[in-house]
């Protein structure tokens, strides 16, 4: 399946290869750098390029191209979605997935993409399974290593590779137990110019911190579980309880894991918490624009809406923004042409403002495109779909874990048509 | 030392710079010394005794791997860290063993026997691991041993192993796809396994290696099917598609009833599409099919329980959080589910639109071409699909593409605000779609025609070049189609010549006033003047244009346009452009009238001006679903390497039953001794027993039909049973179901035997069924999974009543079992109760299914044994007086070497040989018969040794001294050396009363083994286990005193301590040891051929051995 796989930075070195099967040339990333140079933004890029005797599948993450060989059929997603799992478990490895990371734990990586694949197809990919073969490197056990010679490399095969529960080790202890769940939600909505909503829609995704001593059976009730129409679990769950009681009902991996994403049913109106008065315009055959943007509370039931962050690509045209925020601080790329506006706290007593006037490039005719406003924000202590978890219960063990909810919602795709 | 290093470091980092692989090359000496000796330090850490030095340079080397630097002339170096007892030194030396075994294959034969080791390590991840670096070295000449660990480990006791051998499978399959057949085998045998571990990656390997081969899953299917929700995810993907595939051979379109209707012919297609099947119909048959088929017109569609269980099995997966499983489920919906049910994907790909860009760029490219057969299930989610400004470009032109097809009259308007909203947008590509996109919509549907393209003609005054372009080619393919109602817009257009510089529009304006002019006629004329004053500096693709455009002006106002369409083409006739140039000429023959124009010129009205049909606007993934969607081959729209053609549904189901029991591949075969009475028989039966069926085998061949009754009769036992072990706690209530499902299914059918039973009894029916049973027979035989054979008439009643006692059914059903057990298992071992002639009839027949137990003759001297009783054993064993004849005490032949010589020995000398009598006190010794000869003068006193020096491992058990040896006598002492299989010498120091002398001895290596004796029987299975690189044959030719068997046998015995096997052919003579230490075999045989040719071959486990035992006796042989 995967024949090879090549890091490539932002500025075009491969800075890390790996074969599982006979050894394919650098060189096959040639057209991977032809379709690179085609495609105006990185992000671009075809994910999969045809070339004479392989195929091309790349994903972008962190600014790193992840580019893996394939020589014959195989499901594009199957490489795609492999290839976001190897970036996710750096990334739970070394903290960040960067190429100085990368290059810093150049062993380990080799070691996990080892584990990770066995002649290009799939062998390990669960991060509890991973993390008992090849240890995370910590400053700690570094220094143990070195002082004690033993070694990263587990040696005995890891339990859960041959458990009914592959996600979770055997032997877990705790001295505190504890299992934390965040239910974050978040809106995905386009508003149009007059203010209208086109289109909006609530993904939610239930976060979970499980430290628990043994192996637990946990399950997880809502008050209003009606709310959630498509749902995806992690594979802990028993989707036959759900089905039946809407119920989740799952023995937890170790440590964080996403336990659901869901989607909230259409049929509900969405709740948009901010609004937003704008007058962008351009007057032809002046070299100026005004630049005029308010925001304001809506519907947020009594919280706080906090984190606003406002960013906007404006035309082309433009060589300078002169703003002037009545809170919060903006900055403005002439280079990317990004206006972004930190705006902090919304005060529904005090409207934070921005107003101001653009200059454009003196004898150019005015765009004629309006720029499109993202917003993003976070209600802390609601989810805006009103969904609330009724209980969580324990099984299996004798102890009183002790057990935390937090809500919370932002902005998705947050975007406002001027 | 430090600072020569670091020099050398340096150096070598500026060479690095440019190309590292250069260091390959003599070519570039210099950088390949430096390269050599920076080395230099990575190699001595490896050689060092301490681990974490070691660890240390592998940890550089692998970083060096990692940069794709050339780390190769370390190979060496490396490879002999092979054995270290550190794990993630191991590890190391294993990645860097996979990554360049291929390319030094010599160096890396050194490891393999580590990983043999390996294989038989009681800790499961050693065997796995060790498994999984001896099958990724490519290295061709191992792949015997390759294919013998593959099928040992393919037993193994863990899962994990079982699942690490089916990931090697594909990888011995492309190193030599010549195994085949037995990877298949193997393959079988994993895709039985029951554990979840397994069931993905033997898949794969089915996959990879047989694809073709969807006969293997019959008997697997429903497992798999059960199974599914447990496998890990990424062997999810992979069985979902396999069973995709399947489901297509095996099942009829859910859809048929509505194909029906849609093409009207389908029924006769049906018809005539079966009777390509039958060789030699008669005019009775074709009435009778017709009947039936119109018979199964008109009944209702009733879905095969089997595929109903699939897409019950895979449903919940589309709440997976892989977006490869969720696509992967959708595709197997999209093709199987009944229109009805493939509603429920839409929500989840709509999901998936919510990951990350690659996700969605590749789930948009499904949802297109799902769009365009299944429009319906993606409208309610329009607005998913809706574009945000900070979407990358290619997802921004999919989502265009889903919209599009998604247009209907109802939502148009929408869509159409929409893209009036994209149209703004500042990425400029994306405009271009958008406006292509309105032009598709305007085709598409009727009403909005005018509304596009009034919109279209706004979007000409637009400043961006780019998109008043595009617009225009939109418009000139819009107004195609009714270009009477719009003049006015073509002369709106024509006024644009005179701004728009983009070449492909001003050529579609250009075209479009020339095919229009009738309605324009005032205009087009002046257009060809000002294109005639820019000519020269137009692009190619306009000149063509107005060339064109002054043919046809010239056609139809040759008035106006004469003079400026001469000019225009001899403007043409100079261009530098031979396109133009012939474009030109060949227009001028055309129109201009001349004496000898000839018949064509009075036509060229007609060829100009013909009516042209308007372009029909496509989207690009029309007719894309032949390709299974989700794969590689659908997103490139071509076919990829190894993609496995999604077949079409067939007309009539196969036999459903070959999923009850064992594959039963005996059907066509069957279907050649079957007479055609039968058939008809058969055919009379048909409508009238098999009404309540409904459609579930609507035409089941004729032979199929005895199978399915016996078959799916015997199958329920193992269902039954099996489910039990196979179902978790949650699987339960739908397994019932399934089971009670078919329960009723197998009741009728039973009762539809029963019915037929009377009709069929002509003698030959009677002897085909004895044909089809002896031959079943014969295949469970080979067959080594317990599963049930066909049952007979007696069972299949008693299993009827069984049924119907709910109570004992399950004592009953095991008696059942036990029975069935007995009939179908090999005979070998039921004949064991009777005489033993027979016994031994069998194992003779199939020596490969016979396990090593003791054969009834003689137990193998695996003990040691005195040479003398082994001889004595073979007597008795076996009369063949050739063989006892030539049974020779090789004592006797043994030959002594010196140890000390008289004159360096001052009077003492001394000799010894190999006696080949077991030394007493050590059976892992070599016993050395020592003879001192005193011809000195003087007595000799205390012989002892001394200072013994040996390699590590090897031992000596000392003589005793010898107190005195007096002057002219002779004295022997026996002592024993442990050579460790090796023919290093043993050093030692001989002392006297007076002298010391240094000695050594050194065994040939035919002395370093023990005789065993082995059947003939043993002999050839161990022979065929020591394959490959424990294989070594020379052809020689025989010496000319030595050309009968007596002699060959002689000189090898001589040569090496084997004794004789027996062997049936006298041109052969076998022969059979073990190693003294470890006990390894020594297999060597020698076939004689005319005139003193021969092959010698030798197995031996220990390579080395191998390899010298094989020169000895050439040596001893050609002598």
């Amino acid at each position: 399946m995967i024949h090879s796989l090549f890091l490539v930075n932002a500025s075009g070195d491969i800075f890390l290869e790996k074969h599982w099967k006979s050894v394919v040339s650098r060189s096959v990333c040639d057209y991977f750098f032809e379709a690179q140079e085609r495609a105006t933004e990185p992000e671009n890029v075809p994910p999969v390029i045809p070339t004479p005797h392989h195929y091309l599948i790349s994903v972008l993450r962190h600014r790193i191209y992840f580019v893996a060989v394939i020589q014959s059929e195989v499901p594009p997603l199957f490489v795609i979605e492999f290839l976001h799992r190897v970036v996710d478990t750096f990334q739970d490895y070394f903290g960040v997935c960067t190429e100085a990371a990368i290059k810093d734990n150049v062993v380990v990586v080799y070691e996990l993409l080892e584990e990770m694949l066995d002649n290009g197809f799939p062998l390990a990919t669960e991060s509890n399974i991973l993390k008992e073969l090849i240890k995370p490197p910590t400053i700690l056990r570094t220094m143990v290593n070195t002082i004690t010679g033993s070694t990263n490399v587990g040696e005995q095969l890891p339990t859960g590779q041959l458990s009914v529960v592959p996600w979770r080790r055997t032997g877990v202890k705790y001295t505190n137990n504890e299992a934390y769940f965040d239910v974050v939600e978040e809106i995905d909505a386009i508003i149009d110019k007059s203010g209208s909503t086109i289109t909006a829609e609530i993904q939610g995704v239930i976060d979970a911190c499980v430290k628990l001593t043994g192996m637990p059976d946990l399950t997880l009730s809502f008050m209003n579980p009606r709310l959630l129409d498509d749902v995806s679990f992690h594979p802990c769950v028993r989707f036959k309880r759900w089905e039946a009681e809407r119920i989740l009902s799952f023995i937890p991996p170790d440590g964080n894991f996403r336990l659901l994403s869901y989607h909230v049913s259409s049929q509900n109106l969405v709740a948009i918490p901010v609004y937003v008065k704008h007058n962008i315009s351009f007057r032809e055959g002046s070299s100026q624009g005004r630049f005029d943007l308010t925001l304001g509370p809506k519907q947020t039931m009594g919280k706080a809406v906090e984190s606003v962050l406002v960013s906007s690509q404006l035309p082309r045209g433009v060589l300078n923004a002169n703003l002037n925020p009545s809170q919060g601080t903006y900055t403005f790329d002439p280079v990317t042409k990004m206006l972004t506006w930190d705006v902090g706290k919304i005060n529904p007593q005090k409207l934070p403002s921005l107003k101001g006037t653009m200059s454009l490039q003196a004898g150019a005719s005015k765009p004629d495109e309006n720029p499109t406003i993202n917003i993003q924000l976070k209600i802390q202590q609601m989810a805006i779909s009103g969904l609330k978890v009724n209980r969580l219960d324990m099984y299996g063990e004798k102890y009183k874990p002790f057990k935390g909810i937090k809500y919370m919602t932002k902005a998705g795709k947050f975007q406002v048509r001027t | 030392m430090s600072a020569s290093s670091a020099f050398n470091d340096e150096k070598g980092g500026s060479s690095s710079v440019g190309e590292p692989e250069y260091g390959h090359d003599p070519a570039s000496g210099g950088i390949f010394s430096s390269d050599y000796k920076r080395h230099d330090d990575l190699k001595e850490m490896l050689d060092s005794n301490k681990d974490s030095l070691k660890l240390e340079a592998m940890k550089r080397i692998v970083a060096m791997i990692a940069r794709g630097k050339n780390a190769s002339d370390l190979f060496p170096a490396v490879v002999k860290n092979v054995a270290c007892k550190n794990i993630e030194v191991k590890k190391l030396v294993y990645v860097y063993l996979v990554r360049y075994a291929e390319e030094q294959q010599d160096l890396a034969l050194l490891s393999i026997s580590t990983f043999q080791r390996g294989l038989k390590d009681p800790n499961q991840l050693i065997r796995a691991s060790a498994l999984r670096v001896l099958s990724s070295i490519r290295v061709t000449i191992i792949v015997p041993i390759m294919m013998l660990a593959i099928k040992e480990a393919a037993s193994d006791m863990s899962p994990y192993v079982r699942k690490t051998a089916a990931h090697a499978i594909p990888k011995l399959y492309s190193l030599d796809p010549e195994q085949k057949d037995q990877l298949i085998e193997v393959i079988e045998k994993l895709l039985a396994d029951k554990t979840t571990l397994v069931a993905g990656s033997v898949v794969m390997a089915f996959e990879e290696v047989c694809p073709e081969r969807i006969d293997l899953i019959h008997k697997n299917y429903r497992k798999l099917c059960n199974l599914l929700i447990d496998v890990e995810e990424w062997g999810q993907v992979v069985i979902i598609n396999m069973l995709t595939r399947y489901a297509r051979t095996q099942f009829l379109n859910p859809n048929i009833n509505e194909s029906l209707l849609e093409e009207g012919g389908g029924g006769e297609k049906t018809f005539y599409g079966s009777d390509e099947d039958e060789d030699d119909d008669d005019e009775d048959d074709k009435e009778k099919k017709a009947e039936a088929a119109t018979l199964a017109k008109r009944k209702p569609y009733v879905m095969d329980p089997d595929h109903r269980l699939l897409l019950r099995n895979t449903k919940p997966l589309l709440q997976s959080r892989n977006a490869a499983v969720v696509m992967a489920v959708a595709q197997l919906y999209f093709h199987l589910a009944p229109k009805a049910e493939i509603g429920v994907i839409a929500k989840a790909l709509v999901r998936l639109l919510r990951s990350h860009s690659e996700v969605q760029y590749v789930v948009l490219q499904n949802v297109a071409t799902m769009t365009i057969k299944r429009r319906g299930m993606f409208e309610p989610y329009l607005k998913s699909f809706y574009i945000r400004s900070t979407d990358p470009t290619q997802i921004k032109v999919l989502k265009l593409e889903v919209l599009t097809n998604l247009a209907n009259e109802t939502n148009i308007s929408t869509i159409l605000r929409e893209f009036q909203t994209y149209i703004k947008s500042m990425d400029k590509d994306f405009v271009a779609a958008t406006i292509q996109a309105i032009g598709r919509c305007a085709t598409n549907i009727g009403e909005v025609r005018d509304t596009c393209l009034n919109g279209l003609v706004q979007l000409l005054s637009n400043r961006d070049e780019l998109v008043v372009a595009e617009s225009v080619v939109v418009i000139k393919k819009l107004l195609q189609m009714q270009p009477e109602k719009h003049s006015d817009i073509i002369k709106h257009m024509a006024k644009l010549t005179d701004n728009i510089q983009v070449p492909m529009a001003r050529a579609s304006i250009l075209w479009l006033i020339g095919e229009y002019c009738e309605h324009v006629p005032k205009i087009a004329p002046d257009v060809l003047r000002k294109m005639a004053k820019s000519f020269t500096n137009e692009e190619d693709i306009v000149k063509l244009q107005i060339i064109n455009l002054s043919a046809k002006l010239y056609l139809t106002n040759s008035k106006q346009t004469k003079l400026l369409t001469q000019y225009v083409l001899n403007l043409a006739k100079y261009d530098q452009n031979y396109d133009i140039r012939d474009r030109a000429r060949f227009i001028r023959q055309l129109i201009v009238p001349t004496e000898k124009s000839g018949a064509l010129s009075k036509y060229a009205k007609k060829l100009f001006l013909a009516l042209k049909p308007a372009p029909v606007l496509e989207s690009p993934f029309k007719d894309r679903d032949h390709f299974q969607l989700g794969s590689l081959s659908h997103l490139l729209n071509a076919k990829a390497g190894g993609y496995q053609e999604l077949p079409d549904w067939p007309e009539a189901a196969p036999d459903p039953s070959v999923r009850n029991v064992e594959v039963k591949e005996s059907v066509p075969e069957w279907t050649k001794c079957s007479s055609r009475e039968k058939r008809k028989e058969k055919k009379v039966e048909k409508p009238f027993y098999s009404d309540s069926e409904g459609e579930s085998g609507p035409t089941e061949s004729a032979d199929s039909e005895l199978d399915s009754a016996s078959g799916s009769e015997s199958g329920s036992g193992s269902e039954e049973s099996g489910s039990g072990s196979e179902s978790d706690e949650s699987e339960e209530g739908s397994e019932s179901e399934q089971e009670s499902e078919e329960d009723k299914e197998e009741d009728k059918k039973k009762k539809k035997k029963e019915l037929k039973k009377p009709v069929r009894e002509s003698e030959s029916e009677q002897s085909s069924e004895e044909e089809e049973e002896t031959k079943r027979e014969k295949k469970s035989k080979q067959r080594k999974s317990d599963s049930e054979s066909e049952s007979d008439e007696e069972e299949e009643s008693e299993s009827e009543s069984s049924q119907s006692e709910s109570e004992d059914s399950e004592s009953e059903a095991e008696v059942k079992k036990k029975k069935k057990a007995a009939d179908s298992k090999p005979p070998p071992k039921p004949v064991k109760t009777e005489n033993k002639k027979e016994k031994k009839e069998m194992s003779l027949l199939d020596l490969d299914d016979f396990e090593p137990s003791p054969s009834p003759q003689v137990t193998p001297v695996n003990t040691f044994m005195s040479n003398s009783l082994v001889t004595d054993l073979e007597g008795l064993s076996l009369s063949d007086s050739v063989l006892s004849s030539a049974t020779i005490t090789p004592s006797s032949a043994s030959k002594s070497y010196e140890l000390l010589h008289r004159i360096t020995g001052e009077g003492l000398s001394v000799e010894y040989c190999f006696s080949r009598q077991p030394f007493s006190p050590d059976g892992n010794m070599v016993a050395v018969q020592v003879q001192f000869n005193n011809s000195a003068a003087s007595e000799t006193k205390n012989l002892h040794m001394e200072d013994v020096k040996l390699q590590c491992g090897m031992r000596v058990k000392e003589f005793p001294e010898i107190e005195l040896l007096p002057a002219g006598e002779a004295a022997t002492a026996v002592m024993g050396i442990d050579f460790c299989d090796s023919t290093q010498a043993a050093n030692f120091q001989l002392c006297t009363h007076t002298k010391k002398f240094f000695v050594s001895i050194q065994p040939p290596v035919g002395e370093l083994m023990r005789p065993v004796f082995l059947t003939e029987n043993e002999f050839k299975k161990e022979q065929g286990q020591l394959m490959g690189m424990n294989e070594i044959t020379e052809r020689l030719t025989l010496d000319a005193k030595c050309r009968n068997e007596h002699t060959i046998v002689q000189r090898v015995t001589t040569a090496a301590n084997l004794s004789r096997v027996p062997c049936g052919s006298d041109k052969e003579c076998r022969f059979a040891g073990r190693t003294v230490t470890s006990g390894s075999l020594v297999l060597v045989s020698v076939v004689t051929k005319e005139e003193g040719a021969a092959q010698l071959t030798v197995n031996c486990e220990k390579m080395v051995i191998g390899t010298m035992l094989v020169k000895d006796i050439l040596l001893a042989l050609t002598q």
